[in-house]
């Protein structure tokens, strides 16, 4: 039986088709699953399109961020209020990659792609799951990466974080081979939310370091109460290593990656460079 | 199985095909259509050479479901030129000689008309940021990038 494809007019359509046949695959963007249909490893079952406005709304101006699962990452560029992110989404593909992959798609892009995940994670993001008609349950972003590995079950229909107070608390960078595109050597973002100019409950996350973005504990740790300076840099990267499992691919050996790792953190944390 | 019919406007004209249920639309327009201007390069969305405009957006062709584009408007290469007036992007590179072997340019065009469409007056940074996800093997890309600029720069004067 060839591919088919549906149309699902609301969310909890798409949820229960979804839960009812495991050889349903959603398709939001196109950017994975398409390239799964040319390349002839999807050749049956059935592919599930979402209609339902929701699905591509965002809530922007309050504390608390809402982004539709179906929000591409050309919508999150053209949103003032989500300037912070900007570096980040703009280092995903080329302009025509933007206009098409989608957050909730990024949450399923196998290492070394799925840089906005890792920003996600350094957010402390919830991924919004639901499952058949009921609503929507709120999982951490780290448990969901964790748990796709073992096959999620569910339609992904938000993200949702809390906006850093200050603009300069967030930071990201992407380490490529090729500028301004090319797929990540690593990804790094920082979130270093700061009381009485001591870090506090900083978060720390890597791209294409582990089978799946990792929080950087070791670094979270090190960083904790302490002033962003030399001393506190130093231990920074005196930890970076902590958690991760780098992969050889054609992009760079996990020996190259773990080497530079420190190196790249430093200058993110001093902001040279980045 | 039973065809999936889909229509669209392609390049101003109103156009119908029977596809495939998951066909791609870069399959829709160069089986169906007898659309050649864009290409089929890596099916996975890397090399861009399949770029068209959909709703005046960039999008790759390869990676878009045809039926998708069920009422939308789906711009290609071919549709640049008005009558045998080419545009000033394709004049652009012809001066510049910005084409090689060619394959990329259609994609190329495409990106650089996307471009140019919301930034009339791009920077260097701007154009090299356009043309990222397109990948060309023959010119090294600068030739690419002055006709780019040349063409705002014609653009302008002409609006001036």
């Amino acid at each position: 039986m060839p591919l088919d494809v549906r149309v699902a007019t609301s969310m909890a359509e798409a949820a229960s088709l979804l839960a009812s046949d495991q050889r349903t695959k959603l398709l939001s963007g196109g950017t994975l699953v398409m390239r799964d249909v040319n390349e002839g490893r999807l050749l049956d079952g059935t592919l599930l399109r979402i209609t339902d406005p929701a699905f591509r709304q965002m809530n922007t101006s309050g504390a608390r961020i809402e982004l539709g699962a179906g929000v591409t990452l050309a919508m999150v560029l053209n949103n003032r209020d989500l300037a912070y992110l900007h570096a980040a989404a703009r280092a995903v593909g080329g302009p025509a990659i933007r206009q098409m992959a989608t957050i909730g798609g990024n949450l399923f892009a196998e290492t070394p792609y799925g840089d906005f995940a890792v920003v996600l994670l350094a957010l402390d993001a919830q991924v919004m799951v639901q499952s058949g008609y009921s609503s929507a349950r709120a999982i951490a972003l780290e448990d969901f990466l964790n748990a796709r590995e073992r096959g999620v079950s569910g339609l992904v229909t938000s993200v949702q974080f809390a906006r850093p107070q200050h603009a300069a608390d967030f930071r990201f960078c992407k380490v490529s081979r090729v500028k301004p595109k090319g797929l990540s050597v690593m990804s790094i973002a920082a979130h270093l939310p700061n009381a009485g100019g001591r870090i506090s409950q900083a978060r720390i996350a890597y791209g294409a370091m582990a089978p799946t973005p990792v929080r950087a504990r070791g670094v979270e740790r090190a960083l904790e109460g302490k002033t962003l300076d030399a001393t506190s840099i130093q231990a920074a990267k005196a930890a970076a290593l902590e958690g991760t499992r780098p992969a050889t691919d054609a992009i760079a050996t996990d020996w190259y990656r773990r080497e530079v790792l420190p190196v790249h953190l430093g200058r993110l944390l001093t902001a040279e460079g980045h | 199985m039973a065809k999936t019919p889909v229509q669209f406007r392609l390049n101003g004209s109103e156009r119908a095909a029977f596809t495939d249920a998951a066909e791609n639309l870069l399959t829709t327009l160069r089986r169906s259509l007898n659309e050649f201007a864009p290409k089929y390069g890596c099916g996975q969305g890397t090399c861009g050479v399949c770029t068209v405009l959909i709703d005046g957006e960039p999008q790759l062709a390869c990676l878009t479901l045809a039926v998708a584009c069920e009422g939308r408007h789906v711009e290609t290469a071919s549709g640049m030129a008005e009558g045998p007036n080419l545009h000033a992007l394709q004049v652009a590179f012809m001066d510049n000689f910005a084409a090689q072997c060619g394959f990329c340019t259609p994609g190329m065009l495409m990106a650089a008309r996307a471009l140019l469409d919301r930034n009339p007056s791009p920077s260097r940074q701007d154009v090299i940021e356009a043309i990222a996800g397109n990948i060309c093997r023959c010119t090294g890309y600068e030739p690419i990038i002055r006709a780019i600029l040349a063409a705002a720069g014609a653009h302008g004067q002409q609006r001036a």
